[in-house]
């Protein structure tokens, strides 16, 4: 199987060299790495004394879960918006 | 004498004698002009020169304070940077209008009064305008085009603002303004479009990723960052930036996401950024202010880091959709390298600039009693690590494997990136030379142990979120797309809303024209009834009913004589 590149610039040949990522189940490894290390930094806040001003950022774990579902809120607004903004490529050119 | 004269006209200047070289030489040249003003600006102490006197007001042609110091620096390292990556470039026209460019930034940047500001403010517009021109392309002329229109607004309204403000103060001194000043609201509304406040922002992410490859690298650095220094002179502490400013941080980020042009992905996560500057302006405390101000310092320089990398990735493969891209590592490892160093900058992890830069506005925020700002410029934090951070170096050179194999990118654009790269980790890593340069005394300590965690759980949380939508799926896919944003209004509702106007007014001028022709006829029937061949007035009367008539017109005045 052999693909062609659409515009020349190069394309992968058979029988190359794998790469590390190339296989999923490192992927997943990695995946589980960075769960770990949002365990570790969400249990180092009973660590350290926090020197913040508002009273909510004193929670344990506070920026940790607002960063997650903010992120993820985020995503999926950004996805519904597709449905009402998303036009073809060539929408401005017709 | 160089220290005595004018910045931004070495540039300028310079720029005549492009066309004359070839080659190497060319692009060396190009090089040293830039490396030429620092050294000037080393030279340089706080004071003016250039005063004249024109339109009966006192002007200054340059100022040199901290603040423009620190532009010029930065606008000086944005040129070498945007040179030695275009060093390839066999185009004239683009790197003369890119040094002119360059020079009418710093000139803006140094100008000491309203007037020399609007001259150098629409020269850099101008400028703009054809180095987006210069990627020769259909698209390009048309949004080039749109951007000139906005632009010219934006000339037009400073010029206005200052006429007024002149008119009511007897000075053309551009120092605070404000928005209680006469002309102030104009003034700032023209600062506004240049620096993409929202509603206002539509011709950057229309322009900048229409521009050659080079010649967005440049575009990056200068136009909107202009408009802060202007915003950070002439309105800070104006609480109405705050709230621009924070939305600005907000919406785009929305769009980034969504997105399929990385190059447009960068444009608007650079409306993003400018928005922490824009707030921290707003707040306007000592803090505020150097935050905001370092902020585009480090900005500019991962900004055009990014820009370069998917440049080179545009340069190799003639695409930057993330449709179209993915798997670019095997084949482009040292650009994937800077584009992760650009995106760990604009992100803001510790060690790299945009960490201890960004903070210093959240902090400011915070200590100010800003409860929602500071909120959503977390919030937005978190969201422009997904965008630029993660999607940028993900969907390009990451994801699935898109089967292309590039080359790595030039050596010319490698060291461009390399040294970029260098300073987005120097600064991050040792930020006490940049601090020095800040306007205001720095008193702040980027790394402490609240600082880093809390920062690093912010982010590393939020790139958990990523993966775990990733995994399920949930993640919207990259897709040949259009993305309508308020430039929707007007490039499509407007024309066409004009286009049915003038079919409504054609139908009614119609009906106009054939209801006057028709009462023409009428007329012409009349006319022709009484002075036609046939007509009563048209004949030939007998001589006796002429002496009937004059008769009783004497009578009738013998009447009116007699009473």
């Amino acid at each position: 199987m052999s693909e062609t590149p659409s515009n020349g610039h190069g394309a992968k040949k058979t029988g190359e060299k794998r790469y590390w990522l190339d296989d999923m189940r490192n992927v997943h490894k990695l995946f589980w790495v960075l769960v770990a290390l949002c365990a570790l930094l969400f249990l180092s806040d009973a660590f350290y004394e926090k020197h913040v001003v508002f009273g909510f950022e004193h929670w344990f774990g506070f920026f940790g879960l607002f960063g997650f579902f903010v992120s993820f809120a985020l995503v999926l607004t950004a996805r519904e918006l597709r449905k009402i903004l998303m036009r073809d490529e060539d929408y401005y050119d017709r | 004498m160089i220290a005595e004269f004018p910045p931004g006209l070495l540039m300028i200047g310079g720029a005549v004698l492009v066309p004359f070289l070839k080659g190497n030489l060319r692009s060396a040249y190009t090089l040293v002009l830039p490396l030429l003003g620092i050294l000037q600006l080393m030279t340089f102490e706080p004071g003016t020169f250039g005063a004249m006197t024109s339109f009966g007001f006192e002007q200054t042609h340059v100022r040199i304070d901290k603040l423009s110091l620190l532009f010029g620096y930065i606008f000086y390292i944005a040129a070498v940077l945007g040179a030695l990556f275009a060093w390839h470039n066999d185009d004239p026209l683009e790197s003369s209008t890119a040094l002119v460019y360059v020079g009418a930034a710093i000139g803006a940047t140094f100008a000491g009064d309203l007037i020399t500001l609007f001259f150098y403010w629409e020269l850099a517009a101008i400028a703009a305008v054809f180095l987006i021109w210069a990627a020769r392309t259909d698209r390009s002329f048309r949004a080039g085009f749109r951007c000139l229109l906005i632009y010219m607004v934006s000339g037009v309204l400073l010029l206005s603002g200052a006429a007024m403000y002149a008119n009511a103060t007897g000075s053309v001194a551009f120092n605070n303004i404000g928005l209680d000043s006469p002309g102030g609201i104009l003034i700032l509304l023209a600062f506004g479009i240049k620096c993409a406040f929202p509603l206002l922002h539509n011709w950057l992410q229309d322009g900048y990723p229409e521009a050659s490859v080079t010649g967005t690298v440049f575009l990056s650095a200068f136009t909107t960052k202009l408009a802060v220094y202007a915003l950070a002179r002439g309105f800070a502490g104006t609480e109405v930036l705050i709230w621009i400013g924070v939305a600005m941080t907000a919406f785009p980020i929305f769009y980034a996401v969504i997105e399929n042009d990385l190059r447009r992905v960068l444009a608007y996560s650079l409306n993003n950024q400018l928005g922490f500057m824009v707030a921290g302006i707003g707040i306007g405390s000592t803090l505020a202010i150097n935050g905001a101000v370092s902020h585009a310092f480090a900005h500019i320089i991962y900004k055009a880091l990014l820009f370069m990398t998917m440049g080179a990735v545009l340069f190799r493969t003639g695409t930057a959709k993330g449709s179209e891209l993915g798997g670019l590592y095997k084949t482009m490892p040292w650009t994937t390298g800077f584009c992760i160093v650009g995106g760990a900058s604009i992100s803001g992890f510790p060690l790299f600039s945009g960490f201890v830069t960004k903070s210093m506005i959240l902090t400011a925020a915070a200590e100010e009693g800003y409860l929602v700002p500071f909120l959503v410029l977390l919030f937005a934090s978190a969201g422009v690590f997904h965008h630029s951070g993660i999607k940028i170096p993900f969907f390009a050179f990451f994801a699935h494997d898109s089967g292309k194999r590039p080359k790595e990118a030039p050596f010319n654009m490698l060291l461009a990136m390399g040294l970029a790269a260098f300073l987005c980790i120097a600064i991050g890593v040792y930020p006490q030379p940049l601090y020095a340069l800040l306007p205001f005394p720095v008193d702040y300590l980027p790394y402490t142990t609240t600082h880093v965690i809390t920062m690093l759980q912010l982010l590393v949380f939020s790139g958990l979120a990523f993966a775990t939508l990733q995994r399920t799926g949930l993640y919207p896919p990259e897709l040949r797309s259009t993305v309508l944003d308020f430039d929707f209004s007007y490039r499509w509702l407007a024309p066409r809303a004009a286009g049915w106007l003038m079919a409504v007014a054609e139908n009614a001028g119609m009906t106009v024209t054939s209801k006057f022709l028709l009462l023409l006829r009428g007329l012409i029937d009349r006319i022709f009834q009484t002075h036609g061949p046939q007509g009563i007035l048209a004949r030939t009367w007998p001589t006796g009913s002429m002496v009937l008539w004059a008769a009783a017109l004497l009578a009738l005045s013998l009447l009116f004589y007699y009473q």
